[in-house]
């Protein structure tokens, strides 16, 4: 019965702090993952171009954003960037936000790389030919033929990533980020009501991982090219 | 009659296995072009050369003189010039049949959106598609898709047009309505060097044969020349072997 009047009085109390907390962690997540893309698809390009230092540069981002968790990634971008300006005596900080963001995009943006790359790869080189055929430049049929395919191709693994970076979020909250478990953690900090507060927040992410999953199938329904008709 | 196109001692080696052992040609404008024999001749390969897909290992080739092989040549100019059709259709999936025929001539600013469109549909008609405009090319028979295939190629108005076995993915059934399509082409005057293995068209509509076995031509002449006062021993093996 306690944790029945507990569940009453978190929904009660915390409900509106939750709500504020998931709030942000939506936001942090598309702004993430918006500058991710971006990051990922000239990652992506740099790697597979055959000008070297450029291919190796891609090459080592991903490398390191892979071997390092996350967290230290976030710590690193939070507390170890700004102290490294600071002792070239210039005055820098970053706000709690910005760093998760950073950190955010980093992480992301190399997964959405190799997502990419994965793409353009199971795309039919006949479609290459084709387009070179034509007289297109290798760039013009990069944008108009391969990448087009190569984006619905990688629909499934793009929004598996908007759910791992829509959950990572949750990391952030270790540099004080007002989101859904730091708000959560403080709320727990006053009352001790543990089992309903974090019951509550795992539906929330639950209904946001529910709702992206519903939009992306619609997504690849649409994109069928006449699969269906 | 004009050089449409020159091959000069032209080599191609993938790795250590040489596949293009020197071939000289020349195609007159308005030439029709057949090249047979066995798989692994080195036929395709060599088609693939003409605009440059293939990347020579030695030698030279023009295309209305100019010099492909040459590093500073701009080649997606000069393959505006020629068309290609391929075994596999190639057709962009992402677009429908119109889009497919227009993206070329739009895309490198050879016409504007509104005359490629015509042209699209002027092309559809051409080829007996003119109510597939709007579909996709999945949703297209193999036999239609090559025919949309060879559409596109010549949306770019294309002097040449080289096809590389057209009719090798189809079913039977599909076979006749893309050669006769191609007959028409021939027909109207273009330049075509097609690689096939249906000996009845390439008799038909051929004003030249030529039969390549191990990365040379091992003989050309006319079709009657080839199929029926065959000269070369290899060539008479494959004839009686397909025929």
């Amino acid at each position: 019965m306690n944790i029945l009047s507990g569940m009453a009085r978190v929904l009660k109390e915390a409900l509106p702090l939750l709500i504020q907390g998931m709030l942000t962690t939506v936001q942090i997540t598309i702004v993430s993952l918006a500058i991710a893309v971006f990051i990922g698809l000239f990652t992506c390009l740099a790697g597979m171009s055959s000008v070297r230092p450029l291919a190796l540069l891609a090459k080592g981002y991903i490398g390191l954003i892979r071997g390092t968790p996350l967290l230290v990634q976030t710590f690193f971008v939070y507390f170890g960037i700004p102290q490294l300006i600071q002792s070239f005596g210039l005055d820098f900080r970053l706000s709690a936000y910005s760093a998760g963001v950073v950190a955010l995009c980093l992480n992301a943006g190399a997964y959405i790389a190799e997502i990419f790359r994965g793409g353009i790869q199971a795309v039919d080189p006949g479609q290459m030919e084709a387009a070179r055929s034509l007289g297109l430049s290798k760039g013009r049929a990069m944008l108009k033929v391969i990448l087009p395919q190569a984006l619905r191709i990688s629909i499934p693994s793009l929004v598996n990533q908007t759910i791992i970076t829509l959950k990572d979020t949750s990391i952030i909250s270790v540099i004080s980020l007002a989101d859904i478990v730091y708000q959560a953690k403080i709320y727990i900090g006053r009352t001790m009501e543990s089992f309903a507060t974090w019951t509550v927040v795992g539906i929330f992410y639950l209904i946001f991982v529910s709702i992206l999953t519903f939009i992306s199938n619609h997504i690849e329904r649409k994109m069928d090219y006449g699969k269906k008709s | 009659m004009a050089k449409k196109v020159s091959v000069r001692n032209l080599c191609k080696d993938f790795g250590a296995l040489g596949v293009l052992k020197g071939i000289d040609l020349d195609v007159e404008e308005g030439e029709v072009i057949c090249i047979i024999g066995p798989s692994g001749s080195g036929k395709s390969t060599f088609l693939r050369c003409l605009n440059m897909l293939e990347k020579p290992t030695s030698g030279e080739v023009y295309v209305d003189s100019f010099l492909l092989t040459d590093k500073k040549a701009n080649i997606d100019l000069i393959r505006r010039n020629i068309g290609m059709v391929f075994q596999q259709f190639n057709l962009f999936p992402h677009l429908t049949v119109r889009k497919n025929i227009m993206l070329a001539p739009t895309d490198t600013k050879t016409l504007t959106k509104r005359q490629a469109e015509e042209k699209a549909l002027q092309l559809l008609a051409r080829v007996g598609l003119s109510d597939k405009a709007d579909v996709y090319p999945r949703q297209l028979s193999g036999g239609q898709q090559q025919r949309v295939a060879i559409a596109r190629a010549l949306a770019m108005n294309p002097d040449i047009m080289l096809f590389d076995e057209p009719t090798s993915a189809l079913d039977p059934e599909m076979i006749g309505e893309v050669l006769s399509v191609m007959k028409e082409l021939a027909n109207e005057g273009m330049t075509m060097v097609i690689v096939t293995h249906e000996m009845g068209f390439a008799r038909d509509v051929s004003d030249r044969v030529i039969f390549m076995e191990d990365g040379v031509i091992v003989e050309e002449g006319t079709p009657e020349e080839v199929f029926v006062n065959t000269k070369e021993e290899r060539t008479r093996q494959f004839l009686g072997m397909i025929l």
